[in-house]
């Protein structure tokens, strides 16, 4: 019914015309947050688990896997299938602490 | 364009927020019963919640030319209290008769405990007993993935659910295939910072397709845009989507969801270009 499923109807030229300032900002807003962490005035003995998996998806961009998006909500995800005995926290933080 | 805003929590915003979204095409609202950021301290405080989604929010909604369809339940947030759930779930048949009462929801998982799933399951039966739709909302962030897998594996346990009478909501991109390939409806909701921005609404439109998906605000009283759907629109327009690719989404989606309630309904002037997919009035 839609031909259009699967792709963007942009060409890769037309999608930098139109989306690569906004997303050279994003990578910006990126880099900032880091040197801001690196400027914090306390500095953990060793990096909070949320500072790893930012890390760990960072990697993910670098790479040419065609699923980017995915595999990065995966790494911030809880793997696991079996439900909490009990409630520690009502809000969820981001992602999964793995021990 | 007309569009129907699947989810949103019109108590928690202003009248203003009614005006900017009629002004932007929005015809009609869906309103799941919802967590107020605190945790209520009796059942008879979740009646008067009750009250307002059924008898206060639609003539609210009324005044800007907008259908209010609400839904019943005790929201995830506070289902791990399973004394107050059951509380809560006793007082919930007397509203499932009132006219703009469409289904169960939203109902599920917040952090993925013991407690909530019992409430969910409780919340389950009670749909499938009076014939209910079914809307459930998926977990934040880390606890998504598991939180949603949980609720598609409990959901199949259950041999008299009906997938097509079933949508379960806040899909993201490591969730949406698992919903979609178990034969339930999805919803992606647009948040600025939590959830699904416009452009990777759009993205997910591109890569499943666009049956069984509907985009809605989910707008509540943390930081949310009530005109998000449009802004979705608008996105799908400026990588060359087509109008009718669009309406698809946004209007013709949800109304065929809704329309399985029985009691969807769609001003005649709107319902023209629908088909068949609603109740005309």
């Amino acid at each position: 019914m839609f031909p259009e499923y699967a792709t963007c109807p942009l060409t890769e030229q037309k999608l930098l015309d139109e989306y690569f300032i906004e997303n050279r900002t994003r990578l910006l807003e990126i880099a900032a947050f880091l040197d801001r962490l690196d400027r914090a005035q306390e500095q953990s003995s060793s990096p909070d688990f949320r500072t790893r998996a930012f890390l760990q998806a960072l990697e993910v961009l670098f790479s040419s896997a065609e699923n980017r998006t995915e595999q990065i909500q995966m790494i911030f995800s809880d793997p696991t299938l079996e439900p909490l005995e009990a409630l520690n926290q009502k809000s969820a933080r981001g992602a999964y602490q793995r021990v | 364009m007309e569009y129907i805003d699947m989810h949103a929590h019109m108590v928690s915003r202003t009248t203003d927020d009614y005006y900017q979204m009629a002004l932007t095409g929005c015809v009609a609202v869906s309103e799941p019963a919802f967590w107020a950021g605190w945790d209520r301290s009796s059942a008879d405080g979740f009646a008067d919640y009750f009250r307002q989604l059924t008898e206060f929010e639609p003539n609210r909604a009324r005044q800007y030319g907008i259908r209010h369809y609400t839904w019943m339940c005790l929201n995830p947030k506070e289902a791990d209290n399973r004394e107050m759930a059951r509380a809560v779930l006793a007082r919930i048949p007397k509203f499932l008769t009132h006219p703009n009462v469409v289904g169960i929801g939203e109902i599920g998982l917040n952090r993925n405990t013991r407690n909530e799933l019992e409430t969910f399951k409780d919340h389950v039966e009670l749909a499938v007993e009076h014939e209910q739709l079914i809307l459930i909302h998926t977990p934040h962030l880390e606890d998504k993935y598991k939180g949603t897998r949980l609720t598609v594996e409990t959901l199949q346990s259950y041999e008299r659910i009906k997938p097509h009478r079933v949508l379960i909501d806040h899909a993201e991109e490591h969730t949406v295939k698992m919903i979609l390939d178990a034969g339930f409806w999805t919803g992606i909701t647009l948040y600025p910072n939590t959830k699904v921005s416009a452009q990777r609404a759009a993205d997910i439109i591109e890569m499943h397709g666009a049956e069984r998906i509907c985009v809605a605000s989910a707008c509540d009283w943390g930081p949310s845009v009530p005109v998000a759907v449009p802004q979705f629109a608008l996105e799908m327009r400026r990588r060359g989507h087509s109008e009718e690719l669009i309406r698809h989404v946004i209007f013709e989606n949800p109304a065929e969801f809704l329309g399985q309630s029985g009691k969807f309904e769609l001003a005649p002037k709107q319902s023209k270009t629908l088909g068949t997919a609603a109740t005309v009035n």
